[in-house]
């Protein structure tokens, strides 16, 4: 069981490491949107400082949500997926596989490189952990929960769209608790409760979402 | 004794003509239901000495609120229905309910918004219940939007259905996530729990409008799922009867 999911992870690793610019237009855009909002409201800094701890998961939020059209694509045109479903071993592990490599090569960077653009709003040594370790912590239940709206509009006529309408009001808990814990952190309140509930939610979504995902692509490839 | 068949009428083709002959009788309950409930909150419930007249929006309001919930819930039980048996009918019936829960979520938020206004001053706070009452009218649209890329009808049945499962074990954890996220915030100075005590006949009123809605519910989905029959079995032989039948 855990070698299926090591292999799927180990061969979706590669073939996104063939494509370093795939990789990097997600943080770019990370980056990008994330100065759009100085230019937007003003640069006070104590207004800026307010704000960073939403803008920042929004944009999270966003990069991983646009990273995830490719999530099954590639695998699906080339027939691959196919062959997946008609192996003997459980789909949903192979789902598993693949949304952790999806968070490895989305999640895992955009929350290193969270609080190089959190000193950019000005945020606190403190906030800037709690800020890396909400976006490291909550990414992966992005990516599960993501899976399944991936799964759903595989091949479809105006799949991103139709995905990110599918998959955003579902993320609005982990922007929650995620934001909130850096904002927890700033004010002086402590973000333990949140990252609490964020780790619960990235459990309880790891847990599931595969299985959900798998039932979606079942559907996709009849 | 003999047995029941369940499933007789979750064949497309029985389901039709028994819908048809239903749906007169949920529009006579629904007439009977509204004509009660308008009559109560326009005639027989006194004006509130605090909220004057405006208040009677909430006869529209509360029972608009608890059909928006109701129906997503009806419809995650197609859903899951047709995920297990794997009867066309229930895709068709999920499908059906999918736009009025999403009229209801609306009208919901644009009476909510309208009593707002003269009561606390403003169109919208970032209550709780306002917010995922706004979140539930997404996920409506999410559903329909689905469910309409699909050509392939079967496909997009088993889809919808998967959507919507997933949607009914969010909403828990989406309401809460957002309430705590608004006691965090403490923003809203106005609060919606504040309500007293009702008057037992302005009661009586909200639930005659809440079975209205709940009537015209089931008639429009009925009327709905009709017209997805026709649609989607017009290559089968008892509709070109029927079609024939009529003309």
């Amino acid at each position: 069981m855990f070698r299926i999911v090591s292999h799927t992870i180990a061969r979706d690793l590669r073939l996104a490491l063939r494509r370093p610019a795939d990789l990097a237009s997600v943080l770019f855009f990370f980056i990008i949107v994330a100065s759009l909002f100085p230019l937007g409201v003003g640069p006070e800094v104590d207004l800026l400082r307010q704000l960073a701890p939403g803008v920042l998961w929004v944009g999270a939020l966003l990069a991983t949500q646009l990273s995830l059209p490719r999530l099954f694509a590639d695998d699906y045109r080339d027939g691959t997926l196919e062959q997946l479903a008609l192996s003997p071993n459980p789909l949903g592990l192979m789902v598993l596989g693949k949304v952790i490599a999806h968070w490895l090569v989305s999640g895992l960077p955009l929350a290193l490189l969270a609080p190089v653009l959190g000193l950019q709003f000005d945020l606190p040594t403190d906030a800037l952990w709690v800020l890396a370790g909400s976006i490291l912590l909550g990414t992966p239940a992005l990516s599960g929960i993501g899976a399944i709206g991936a799964g759903l509009t595989l091949g479809l006529r105006g799949g991103g769209v139709l995905l990110s309408l599918l998959v955003l009001p579902l993320y609005i808990p982990v922007l929650i608790f995620g934001a909130g814990a850096v904002d927890a952190s700033v004010s002086g309140l402590g973000p333990g409760a949140h990252l609490s509930l964020l780790a619960a939610l990235t459990v309880g979504g790891l847990a599931f979402a595969p299985w959900a995902a798998a039932a979606a692509l079942k559907i996709a490839l009849e | 004794m003999r047995m029941i068949h369940w499933f007789k009428f979750s064949a497309p083709s029985t389901f039709y003509p028994l819908a048809g002959k239903l749906i007169p009788w949920f529009w006579a309950l629904f007439a009977g239901f509204a004509l009660a409930g308008l009559w109560i909150s326009f005639f027989v419930a006194p004006t509130d000495f605090q909220q004057g007249e405006g208040y009677r929006i909430i006869f529209i309001h509360v029972g608009a609120s608890w059909m928006s919930m109701f129906i997503y819930l009806v419809m995650a039980f197609w859903a899951g229905m047709g995920l297990a048996f794997n009867t066309r009918l229930s895709g068709m019936m999920a499908q059906a309910l999918a736009p009025t829960g999403a009229l209801f979520a609306f009208i919901s938020l644009w009476t909510g918004a309208l009593w707002g206004k003269p009561m606390w001053g403003t169109w919208w706070v970032w209550d709780a219940r306002l917010t995922s009452e706004l979140i539930l009218l997404f996920l409506y649209i999410g559903f329909i939007a689905l469910t309409r890329a699909i050509d392939d009808s079967r496909r997009s049945d088993k889809a919808g259905a998967i959507l919507a499962l997933v949607g009914v074990v969010n909403i828990p954890i989406i309401y809460f996530s957002v309430k705590w996220w608004n006691t965090l915030h403490q923003g809203a100075s106005v609060s919606l729990t504040r309500a007293p005590a009702m008057a037992s006949i302005m009661l009586w009123g909200m639930l005659f409008s809440a079975f209205a809605m709940w009537m015209y519910a089931v008639a429009v989905a009925l009327m709905r799922v009709r017209t997805i029959i026709l649609e989607r079995e017009r290559h089968t032989d008892w509709v070109r009867e029927l079609l024939l039948d009529r003309s």
